[in-house]
């Protein structure tokens, strides 16, 4: 029983991680259509930015809160301007080119930044400074420590946030038309690309947000850490239905969830033949079957193909 | 300019071209670029193969690596110490086609009604999935002998004739890298032979009928079932051979070389090259492998020259320099470098109508 809580917690916290990257690939879908292959790389910047800001800080003797917070304020502006200029480069001018010319370029933005950071922060796995002490508390038969804890409330206020913001705002009204439909929401006197960049920066932000979590629950930075945190938060997106906030929520914490149970039980249902090196077949496996029964997604709607 | 293989008037210089290339990258650059030049034949046919897929039906697919990967292992285990079998090439080969067209119709049947990039995600996590288990099956039965891989993998050979070997003909000295080129090269030109009357068939008309509007090809009496379940067949054929020949010339596989990186590598040879354009599909497959080995050469003794050290890691710097590439390329020409004619004359259409009619369709079918 106390196993079953306890991958069910590291499920959850996990899953609130993907969730969040989850979220800006399918905002960035739902207003483009435009699989955002550099997002997972997006984290990754954040997560090395927060580590860098926060080391100097540290050093120079910043009270630990604080040093956390201004790290993390950081992370998310390089960050929103990373996401920012990424669009302006190299999706803006593709915007009427056939569908996959902005995949591939999204592929080379991903490229670049993985190694871009690798010159800069070389090859090595970086230990993560917390300035404070990750106290674990015993529940029920399973242990959770102060950091998961944080990661799955701050985790829930960003997505609440989000959907006041989506559903409250007045920009967050001009998303809701521009994926509607963009050459109606022009007439209506909306600036698309004011919305597009808007988009890309708040996605950009969930996304250091997000790396600093990973990081700071891991304990470990990696210039690599983002290529498959990005595959499984898109993952996570397309299993909730692509394009759909809420799916992209429920995605990541199901994806979170299913990994975590799958590594924790695939040994026991297969009788020993299968071990916990199967974790990520598992959670493929379950988006195929997910997808022959409802293909577009647990929340999606039926989407028209788009050529 | 259209190679067409058909014509009994097939063009003589560049076949000589083609027959002495070898040789003239030998002299000038050396061993090694013809080694380069066998590998870039690899890809072209793993190209075509995808092109098919996504080219000429458009279906989105990022795991087709795993095809390669299914064609390259059946020939690793049935030709190596692994299992101490020894089958000849001529029964390895097409059985390793055979299983990954297997491989196609198994991915493709339960995906049919997906749509986009659905799709992609599913076989991207098809490809993942094959990769992890080859990374796995060595307990409890070792079976792919997990991540050391396969290695003393027998090399290619028709009866007594091995491609591994140097001989000597008529005072000249032909190496095995010699040797596989112009194997490489006569299947390569098979794949080309049969992708450019495929394009002409009623099949790939179905194609890209299906590619256009899956609905109206449905309504003109296009079985798309089939017929998409034939494309992936077809890809996944050819990726098995060119996986079976890529065990042979490298006497080794392990489930490294089949990384997600690399089908979105053959992705790109498809889409920066020109989809569905043969000709746009080898001249990507060129310079997406030729590429990158010339900015492994550039990278270190360039900045040697210029700043008198090694400032930044040659292999990271080569990569990024890759990676500007691709985009702007694509910036600069966003239907690939050589599209299809059909292709370059949607793309200089007036935007405004092509617009206008994609949304009609789109609030149509809502």
């Amino acid at each position: 029983m106390d196993i079953l809580l306890q991958q069910i917690i590291n499920g959850l916290v996990q899953g609130s991680v993907y969730a969040l990257v989850a979220l800006g690939y399918t905002m960035v879908y739902g207003i483009l259509g435009l699989i955002n292959f550099a997002h997972g790389e997006v984290v990754m910047i954040g997560a090395m930015i927060a580590l860098t800001v926060l080391k100097a800080l540290l050093a120079a003797a910043f009270a630990p809160v604080l040093a956390v917070l201004l790290s993390l304020l950081a992370a998310m502006a390089v960050c929103m301007a990373l996401g920012y200029s990424i669009e302006r480069i190299a999706y803006r001018p593709l915007r009427n080119a056939p569908r996959l010319a902005p995949l591939i370029t999204a592929i080379g933005v991903s490229i670049v930044l993985q190694n871009l950071a690798m010159m800069i922060w070389g090859r090595e796995y970086h230990s993560f400074p917390l300035p404070f002490t990750s106290v674990s508390h015993q529940f029920g038969g399973a242990i959770v420590n102060d950091v998961q804890i944080g990661i799955v409330i701050v985790a829930l206020v960003i997505m609440l946030g989000l959907m006041w913001l989506v559903h409250r705002t007045r920009m967050g009204r001009a998303m809701r038309a521009v994926a509607e439909n963009p050459a109606a929401s022009v007439l209506m006197g909306v600036d698309n690309n004011r919305v597009i960049s808007f988009t890309f920066m708040l996605g950009s932000a969930l996304a250091a947000i997000a790396g600093f979590m990973v990081s700071a629950n891991y304990g470990i930075v990696h210039y690599y850490m983002g290529f498959m945190l990005g595959l499984k938060a898109f993952t996570a997106a397309v299993l909730g239905g692509i394009g759909n906030l809420r799916g992209a929520m429920l995605g990541g914490v199901l994806l979170g969830l299913i990994e975590s149970l799958g590594a924790g039980y695939i040994g026991d249902l297969t009788g020993g033949f299968l071990g916990s090196n199967y974790q990520d077949v598992f959670a493929f496996f379950v988006l195929i079957a997910v997808l022959i029964f409802r293909p577009s997604g647990l929340l999606g709607e039926k989407l028209a193909e788009r050529a | 300019m259209k190679i067409n293989l058909n014509s009994k008037l097939f063009n003589a210089p560049i076949a000589i071209a083609l027959l002495a290339l070898p040789f003239i990258i030998d002299a000038l650059f050396g061993h090694g670029w013809v080694r380069i030049t066998d590998f870039a034949l690899l890809y072209i046919m793993l190209a075509l193969g995808l092109n098919i897929v996504v080219g000429y039906a458009g279906l989105l697919d990022l795991g087709y690596i795993a095809f390669f990967a299914v064609g390259a292992y059946t020939y690793a285990l049935l030709g190596s110490p692994q299992f101490g079998l020894h089958w000849p090439m001529v029964v390895t080969l097409p059985l390793g086609a055979l299983i990954a067209c297997g491989f196609g119709v198994l991915l493709g049947a339960p995906t049919l009604k997906l749509r986009g990039d659905y799709l992609a995600i599913v076989t991207l996590g098809f490809g993942e999935i094959i990769r992890i288990f080859l990374n796995n099956l060595n307990a409890p039965v070792n079976i792919t002998n997990g991540p050391q891989g396969i290695s003393a993998i027998d090399p290619l050979q028709i009866g007594s004739f091995s491609f591994g070997n140097s001989y000597e003909w008529m005072g000249m000295r032909v190496d095995d890298v010699h040797l596989h080129y112009y194997l490489f090269l006569a299947f390569t030109l098979l794949v080309i032979f049969v992708s450019r009357r495929l394009e002409d068939s009623r099949i790939g008309r179905a194609w890209v009928a299906i590619r256009e509007d899956e609905v109206a090809a449905s309504a003109m009496g296009v079985n798309t079932r089939n017929i998409k379940l034939l494309a992936f067949a077809m890809g996944a054929t050819f990726g098995g051979i060119s996986g079976g020949l890529f065990a042979g010339f490298q006497g080794f596989v392990s489930p490294e070389s089949f990384s997600l990186m690399e089908s979105i590598m053959v992705l790109c040879m498809v889409v920066l090259g020109g989809m569905g354009n043969v000709g746009g599909v080898v001249l990507g497959g060129v310079i997406l492998v030729a590429l990158p080995e010339l900015f492994r050469n550039a990278a270190g003794p360039v900045q040697q020259a210029l700043l008198g050290k090694v400032v930044v890691d040659p292999e990271s710097l080569r990569m990024l320099m890759f990676g500007l590439a691709l985009i702007l390329v694509m910036l600069w020409r966003p239907a690939g470098l050589w599209p299809s004619t059909q292709r370059r004359r949607e793309f200089d259409a007036d935007d405004g109508v092509l617009q206008q009619e994609q949304e009609t369709v789109y609030d149509a079918s809502k």
